[in-house]
């Protein structure tokens, strides 16, 4: 758990960071959003301490973090920094290597965690432990950034804008990536973005930030159906809610199911359990259907969706 | 392997010519037909370079640990205030021609070998200086930030990250400061120390341009192998901390 209470950080005559209480529970994804300058990577920053905060109470379960050693409390944070930082002398190996190493792993250890981690990243062991960073696309050098951050298995993960600077499909693979990991280990993570469906899809809860100040700090949904203030309305899109709240909910909510699964049809085409409600609307638009079938990962036929109980209950 | 062909080839050829000058004495006999000594024998060959090697030595040491030292220290968090100045000194000391840096050397440590090496170590330092500052300065501050935020101690970041980041653009500063000090170091026989630089101050002196030939040959000869040995070092240094220079 982290907790920030009444956190201010000023540099010269710029409140950067103005009195902000945030309280980030163990396990939960912080999606920290807001346009640029408004103190998102402050606020990170003085959770690990590279910047000392100027007033204010940080705490990491429970202690006060000025009263820890800065290498240690560091050390159980994974740090994913805007524009990756990959220490360009190394390889991918040795760069997601760099935490373990620094904690004394034994050497075999190290090399199963890294081959793990490149394997969970979807980086193939073989091609890309030897690479330098030079060598990897700006998507594949976020990964390896991520998987860095994951390698010494940290409680904690501090990621200021992972996926920045990418194309939509690279990002939005990665922001799947992030969300299957996340189920499998389950980190207290503050996440930095000024993407609010990037920030839609991920958060558990989401803070709104604007100059320094936190303006609104809830779940998605309430986020959505309830904005604090204009700035929030203005920010999620105030026409485009609609959408954006079916796109929170995955098929699977609405659907009739079946009473057994069936075996798919060979050829048949229709939605994963997992789609969103959104994408599921837009496929009946596409192709005008009053209807569309479901399937579970297995590729068995698991119910249907229609478009009548879609308009009723999606948003 | 390869890399270091070229400089051993060098040396043995700088090293095997002070040995054999006095074959090539029918040789110069035709350069200066007028002269009855047409070979430098005031001191040996060898023992002229070995001196001149050593200054240089020294001096690029001296120098190269205070500037990297200094270097260091202004762009730590205790030595930032100083940093504007250092890079001023780094930069205008430069302009100053050697020979002046000598002749003010003397009156201050008087004759010999002594003024030369301070000469050398404070002319030899600048360039290192420079490019120490230029080096660090420009690594990626988003590296610096991981280093320091993913949990090394400050040791560690010099130690792991910077220093060989900013090591090949050292190694360059190096490499200019030594080889205007052979050259320096050369001057430095005006004021007495004895260096391959002495057949040609002599040479001048006695209008012997047989002694002068000799003198430069060797100078030149030894700037040479000094800047093919760097080159090796840079190669080497490359395959270990540069991928991207290396091309690997
Ligand atoms: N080291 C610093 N020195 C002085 N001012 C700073 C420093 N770091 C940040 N600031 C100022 O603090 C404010 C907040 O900066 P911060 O980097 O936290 O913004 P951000 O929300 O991360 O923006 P972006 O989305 O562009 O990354 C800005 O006005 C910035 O100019
Ligand atoms: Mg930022």
């Amino acid at each position: 758990m982290i907790e920030l209470k009444s956190v201010t950080r000023r540099f010269g005559n710029i409140t950067a960071v103005d009195h902000i209480d945030l309280t980030i529970e163990t396990g939960e994804v912080c999606v920290l959003v807001g346009s640029s300058g408004c103190g998102k990577s402050t606020t990170l920053r003085m959770i690990n301490r590279l910047l000392p905060h100027s007033s204010g109470d940080i705490r990491v379960d429970g202690e006060d973090i000025n009263d820890m050693d800065a290498q240690k409390l560091r050390l159980n944070m994974g740090y994913v920094i805007q524009g990756t930082g990959l220490f360009p002398h190394w390889t991918v190996a040795r760069n997601i290597g760099m935490v373990p190493d620094l904690l004394k792993w034994p050497r075999e250890k190290i090399d199963a965690r890294v081959h793990e981690l490149l394997t969970l990243l979807d980086l193939d062991p073989q091609t890309y432990s030897n690479q330098y960073p030079h060598q990897l696309s700006g998507g594949q050098a976020q990964r390896v950034g991520v998987a860095r951050a994951l390698a010494a298995d940290p409680n904690i993960l501090l990621m200021d804008e992972p996926f920045g600077a990418l194309d939509a499909i690279t990002r939005e693979n990665l922001q799947l990536e992030m969300l299957r990991i996340q189920r499998q280990v389950r980190k207290t993570t503050v996440f930095v973005t000024h993407d609010i469906d990037e920030a839609l899809r991920l958060a558990t809860r989401i803070a709104v930030m604007d100059q320094g100040r936190i303006i609104q700090h809830d779940t998605p949904e309430n986020i959505l159906r309830r904005p604090a203030s204009d700035f929030v309305e203005n920010l999620v899109g105030k026409q485009d809610r609609g959408l954006k709240l079916m796109g929170l909910r995955p098929v699977r909510d609405l659907m009739t199911p079946h009473e057994l699964p069936r075996p798919a049809e060979p050829g048949a085409d229709g939605l994963n359990e997992e789609d969103s409600l959104r994408l599921a609307l837009s496929v009946m638009l596409w192709q005008d259907l009053p209807q569309v079938a479901v399937f579970n990962t297995n590729g068995e036929e698991t119910g249907v969706l229609s478009r009548e109980i879609l308009m009723q209950g999606g948003a | 392997m390869r890399v270091w062909l070229s400089p051993i080839v060098l040396i043995t050829a700088l090293i095997g010519l002070c040995l054999a000058m006095p074959l090539l004495e029918p040789v110069f006999q035709w350069v200066q037909p007028d002269k009855q000594s047409v070979i430098y024998q005031r001191e040996s060959f060898l023992f002229l370079l070995q001196n001149h090697v050593m200054l240089v030595l020294i001096s690029a040491t001296i120098g190269t640990l205070t500037a990297v030292a200094g270097g260091i220290f202004v762009t730590r968090k205790a030595g930032r205030d100083f940093l504007p100045l250092v890079s001023q000194i780094a930069s205008i000391g430069q302009t100053f021609p050697p020979v002046a840096v000598l002749a003010l050397a003397v009156p201050v440590v008087g004759f010999g070998e002594g003024p030369t090496l301070v000469a050398l170590v404070l002319y030899g330092l600048l360039p290192i200086l420079r490019n120490t500052l230029v080096g660090l300065n420009g690594i990626n501050p988003a590296v610096r930030e991981a280093a320091q935020g993913m949990g090394m101690s400050p040791l560690q970041v010099l130690v792991r990250v910077e220093l060989p980041l900013a090591g090949r653009i050292i190694l360059a500063g190096i490499r200019t400061s030594v080889t205007i000090n052979i050259a320096t170091a050369a001057i430095g026989s005006t004021i007495g120390a004895r260096t391959l630089g002495d057949p040609v101050i002599a040479g001048l002196v006695n209008g012997n341009t047989a002694y002068v030939l000799q003198g430069a040959i060797l100078i030149g000869l030894l700037a040479l192998a000094t800047d093919s040995l760097f080159e090796a070092f840079e190669r080497t240094w490359d395959q270990r901390f540069s991928p991207q220079a290396a091309g690997a």
